[in-house]
């Protein structure tokens, strides 16, 4: 399905469950940004996961799940130049959001910073 | 039920009712007019390609991964899809299912901890929960239930 695996990655956590993957993301990123499944990241890699899906930034690395399915979630991080535009994509799009918000007049929402609550508090708001 | 797509997608083989239910479900539902494609693992196709040598009871078999690309990238989508599942990587994929297609989603949950992983369920489907692992006779009985209901 994917170039990830002709990446140089590195494995953050392995054959674990979606949720302690996303927890792993939330709580040790600079940055944590939500997607929807099938978001698409590294030209071809196609996001698989329970929504909501999260992507995170830790200086230019990006970090995120890959699922297999014999083996579970894993929390993979590439460090290169495609996980630089990949981070910045994000913010553009994060960025792009709050425009939006503002236009309908409704108050910017803050995603970029991980909150002291859980992934589902997050997604309920 | 002519031209209805239905999409069995198979996980992991490790448990062995998934084989033979797969080939069952295809076989019923092609015989009733859907047109089945049912997409796996590699070790999870080529266990029903040796199986069903000829393609007698499943005509269409495809790449799990490639299938659920198509769906993302807007290609093809499917009418009806039972998401079969032992893990929770196959639930995560029956999730993700869930969020990029138009298809009324049944989540076949099976093996040991079936019941443990059917209430992680958090997306919209129906679900058919059945704890074997070897003997499928009991989740067959429950999709005949199903089908039976799909077909009314």
């Amino acid at each position: 399905m994917s170039c990830i695996e002709q990446m140089k990655y590195e494995i953050l956590l392995d054959r674990t469950t979606y949720k302690d993957a996303r927890e792993y993301i939330v709580n040790n990123s600079d940055e944590v940004y939500y997607v929807s499944p099938g978001y698409k990241i590294f030209k071809d890699y196609h996001i698989i996961g329970v929504p909501p899906i999260a992507l995170g930034a830790k200086g230019n690395a990006l970090i995120f799940t890959y699922t297999k399915p014999c083996y579970g979630t894993f929390v993979l991080t590439v460090d290169n130049e495609d996980s630089t535009k990949e981070i910045g994509r994000l913010r553009e799009a994060e960025t792009e959001k709050v425009k939006t918000s503002l236009k309908k007049g409704k108050p910017p929402e803050s995603p970029k910073v991980p909150s002291s609550g859980s992934y589902l508090d997050m997604w309920k708001k | 039920m002519t031209g209805v797509k239905v999409l069995l997608m198979m996980g992991c083989p490790e448990v062995p009712i998934q084989t033979s239910i797969a080939l069952y479900l295809s076989h019923k539902l092609t015989k009733l007019g859907f047109d089945v494609t049912v997409a796996g693992t590699g070790a999870a196709t080529q266990l029903l390609k040796v199986s069903d040598s000829d393609g007698y009871y499943a005509k269409k078999l495809a790449s799990l991964d490639n299938t659920l690309e198509d769906i993302m990238e807007n290609r093809t989508d499917f009418d009806i899809c039972f998401a079969f599942m032992h893990n929770d990587a196959g639930m995560t994929y029956a999730a993700t299912m869930s969020a990029v297609s138009q298809s009324r989603l049944y989540s076949i949950v099976f093996g040991r901890n079936a019941e443990a992983l059917a209430e992680t369920i958090e997306f919209d489907c129906e679900k058919i929960v059945s704890k074997d692992v070897h003997n499928p006779v009991r989740l067959k009985n429950k999709l005949d239930k199903v089908v039976e209901e799909i077909v009314k």
